[in-house]
């Protein structure tokens, strides 16, 4: 902010200030609301609704005040005058403000016109009255001190000092309810940092693979243009996007468990194994590929191991024991192909088991499904099938009535999605499951 | 500060074994190890520039432009008592859970408006909240350094209080936490420089990652294929890269000049956004291993509180402390949007998960659900 205003007090670029009336006296070095956006717009390049809104901030944090009806710090955009907060107020230098200089302050107001103060002043007042007590001789000697001071100024000078006076104060102790632009959240620390760390963590970067900069940012283009289709916001979604048309039919062709899904949905299958395996639908139908294939095992065994990765801590013995009885023991009924080097490492691990320890074995048959089965699946007459009849819904034509509100119907908590739904997506072999009412744990 | 420096040490000598043999320095050793580190960074600052061959608006000048944009927002989600402080979507892609500085944690069937749950935390700013993947429970915490859990309960008689589960026990408050691809996980962000994983049904601490020199703000899961790494903003102006199973900082990025307030992945895991107090929201790609775009304007002078992208990447939405939303153009660096309408500060911002529409909280107590559709 104190850049901006900076830039607007430039003698030559900045906003051109010039004499402005107030009633009967000219207050110099003054703008007008309208000066102090057009001057926003200009030099910004920006719209005069955000040059209002950024203008209206800078007024709002008492870096221009304004010298008509100074109590309402808003930035109007006409001819009223404003100016601009000495650096000796602003925010930044004079924060937390000190309660002698407040309690000087209300002091001079209630000297100068008795009933000046208004209530939550009167309060503070009081308050500080009896909190400062002891130096409040000080503070009614400094008061009229002050006032006796200010009297011998020229008129211009004595309103703007009163008025430079009054915002800082209406921002420090702003009325209880109105806006606090001092009110920042809780307090963040800092904290020395560990040189040494740095230093290992600086030595190990250094010896990191890089990939040039020209291949990496082609991945972006590629991949927006890729799921352009599929943003609703930059495409819009089929039939409507229920939260503008008030109709849900967008998310119930899309559930889990609808029986034709949307082309959409099936072609993006396609753009990643990582995408197929994430959609239920897309992950039962490649496992039903897999079973014609006769290489069912993999996926059972990665959904296994994803169960072990992400379950409760209590339960990673007992999986560990079943992944190895059901897909690595000798003779298992579902044994997975793994090499006998990840193999042999897999089996030492399980003596001492964690629920990492499958991580080399799981990533291995993660690797072989997607260089493999992956694209065959995708090559298959199953995955054709699919894509040849799935739907493409119709666009809902805009209501003839656009004002009339559909009605907004509610839809079942998923909290009350019961274990039988969720055993649907869960592949056979994998073990029981934990059952827990509250706490179903998704894979 | 002498005092929060000598706290500090006392902090670092007890979890980080390898300082406790380390006696302070004398000044000319501090020196030495200043120098040092310095070296190595610009040294990692030449490595990643060698690579650095093109800048991401040259590739993006044959992508066409984006047209008008009309943004509009659907709901208004009235309720909260105090400050919005964070949200969270349901997996069903309606639903959202909501906390604020009151302690009020409000789970909102956003589509109807209704609420659907209420909890009142025992502690203010409770500035984190989650939604489990199974739409079952939602996490929350804050000022009480804590993250717990709340399993929902359908029954509108139960006090949901009572079945509350405290995980997650940090020094300092909690900024942000998350579930990771299950109910039984939560990772959390807190103000006593730290990150943590947490086994939800026994409150064990399965990992901690050290590494941010001071309050960490925000993380984010990345969507990766072998899900297994995750990135952390803090007021160290860092971004750093964590594998969750060792604990490890892989990668390390500080090119901004305050505080990273959020940090979100691309959808395709390769890169990641920040939001950050010095007013720009900047773009990392992980493979290059460099900072690779800067979002910001010359009439943006307030922090960014919050980022999120669309579902394709092409925008990123920016919630920012002067109560605007700008929306970016990822590819081509500029501005294509600015929304008004919240009346204070906006302090969180999240894609619905099907990228329908945003939500948006804000100091002004409300929520809002916003779309963005082409102008035709």
């Amino acid at each position: 902010m104190e850049r901006v205003i900076v830039a607007m007090q430039d003698p030559d670029m900045g906003v051109k200030m010039r004499n402005q009336r107030l009633l009967i006296t000219v207050i110099p070095h003054a703008m007008t609301g309208n000066d102090v956006i057009e001057w926003l717009i200009q030099k910004y390049n920006i719209t005069e609704e955000e040059a209002r809104h950024l203008g209206g901030l800078l007024v709002q944090y008492g870096y221009i005040y304004p010298l008509r009806d100074p109590r309402s710090l808003l930035l109007r955009s006409d001819d009223s005058p404003y100016r601009f907060q000495t650096p000796y107020f602003w925010t930044s230098s004079r924060w937390p403000a000190s309660e002698l200089d407040y309690a000087i302050y209300l002091a001079k107001k209630n000297i100068r016109k008795q009933g000046e103060l208004v209530d939550y002043e009167k309060e503070n007042y009081s308050i500080l009255h009896k909190r400062i007590n002891h130096t409040w001789d000080f503070v009614v000697m400094q008061a009229r001190e002050q006032l006796r001071a200010s009297k011998q100024r020229r008129k211009a000078d004595r309103i703007v000092l009163e008025c430079q006076e009054q915002a800082y104060w209406l921002i420090n102790k702003p009325c209880p309810g109105a806006f606090d632009v001092l009110d920042l959240g809780p307090e963040r620390c800092n904290v020395l940092s560990s040189r040494v760390a740095l230093i290992e963590h600086s030595r190990r970067a250094l010896g990191r693979n890089r990939v040039k900069s020209s291949i990496c940012l082609e991945s972006f283009m590629k991949y927006s243009e890729q799921y352009l289709h599929h943003d609703p916001i930059m495409s819009g979604c089929l039939p409507s996007n229920p939260w503008i048309s008030d109709d849900t039919a967008h998310w119930t062709i899309n559930t889990d468990m609808v029986g034709t899904p949307t082309r959409l949905r099936v072609e993006r299958w396609s753009f990643s194994f990582m995408e197929l395996l994430n959609d239920s639908m897309g992950r039962r139908e490649f496992m039903i590929y897999l079973e014609k294939e006769f290489s069912a095992e993999n996926l059972c065994f990665w959904v296994a191991c994803e169960d072990l990765r992400h379950g409760e801590s209590s339960k990673i013995i007992l999986k560990v024991e079943e992944v190895y009885k059901n897909f690595l023991a000798p003779g298992a009924a579902r044994w997975v192909n793994i090499d006998s080097k990840t193999m042999e490492r897999t089996l030492e691990g399980i003596k001492r088991p964690h629920r990492f320890i499958m991580d080399d074995a799981q990533m291995h048959i993660y690797f072989l499904m997607k260089k493999d089965s992956y694209p065959r699946y995708l090559k298959s007459e199953l995955y054709k099938n699919m894509l040849a009849k799935a739907i493409v819904p119709q666009e809902t034509k805009k209501s003839v009535f656009p004002f009339m509100r559909r009605q907004r119907h509610s839809s079942p908590s998923p909290a009350m999605v019961t274990q039988a739904t969720e055993d649907d997506g869960k592949a056979k072999g994998a073990g029981p499951t934990g059952t827990s009412s509250t706490t179903n744990s998704q894979i | 500060q002498l005092r929060a420096f000598s706290l500090q040490r006392a902090f670092l000598f007890s979890i980080n074994p390898e300082m406790a043999t380390q006696e302070v320095q004398p000044n000319e050793t501090l020196t030495n190890l200043k120098a040092e580190s310095d070296t190595l960074k610009t040294k990692l600052e030449d490595e990643r520039a060698k690579l650095h061959d093109v800048e991401l608006h040259q590739v993006a000048e044959k992508v066409d432009g984006l047209g008008q944009f009309i943004m509009k927002t659907r709901r208004t989600l009235k309720g909260h008592g105090n400050k919005v402080l964070c949200m969270d979507w349901c997996k069903d892609k309606r639903r959202i859970v909501s906390s604020s500085q009151d302690g009020k944690v409000i789970v909102w069937d956003a589509f109807t408006t209704n609420k659907e749950h209420a909890v009142t935390m025992p502690c203010t700013w409770v500035m984190a909240c989650a939604y489990a993947p199974s739409g079952c429970a939602v996490a929350c915490g804050g000022l009480d350094n804590k993250c717990s859990v709340y399993p929902l309960s359908l029954d509108k008689n139960e006090n949901l209080a009572a079945k509350k589960k405290s995980v997650a026990m940090h020094t300092n408050y909690l900024s942000a936490c998350s579930f990771t691809n299950s109910d039984m996980q939560i990772l959390t962000s807190s103000g006593d420089g730290t990150c943590a994983l947490w086994d939800v049904e026994s409150g064990q601490l399965l990992q901690s990652f050290h590494g941010h020199a001071a309050d960490v703000l925000c993380l984010d899961l990345a969507p990766s294929e072998t899900g297994n790494t995750f990135v952390s903003g803090g007021c160290d102006k860092k971004a750093n890269v964590w594998d969750m199973r060792s604990g490890q900082c892989i990668q390390s990025f500080e090119t901004h000049e305050s505080d990273i307030n959020s940090v979100r992945y691309y959808p395709s895991g390769d890169a990641f956004a920040s939001g950050s107090d010095d007013a720009t929201c900047r773009l990392y790609d992980l493979r290059a291993d460099r900072e690779v775009a800067i979002y910001s304007k010359e009439s943006i002078i307030f922090g960014a509180s919050s980022v999120d992208f669309s579902l394709s990447g092409r925008l990123l939405f920016g919630g920012y402390n002067d109560y605007t939303i700008n929306v970016w153009d990822v590819l081509k660096g500029t501005r294509v949007s600015i929304l008004f309408g919240h009346e204070n500060r906006v302090s969180t911002l999240r894609l619905s998960p099907d990228g329908t529409a945003f939500c948006s909280g804000s100091w002004d107590h409300t929520l809002r659900l916003t779309h963005w559709a082409s102008g035709s």
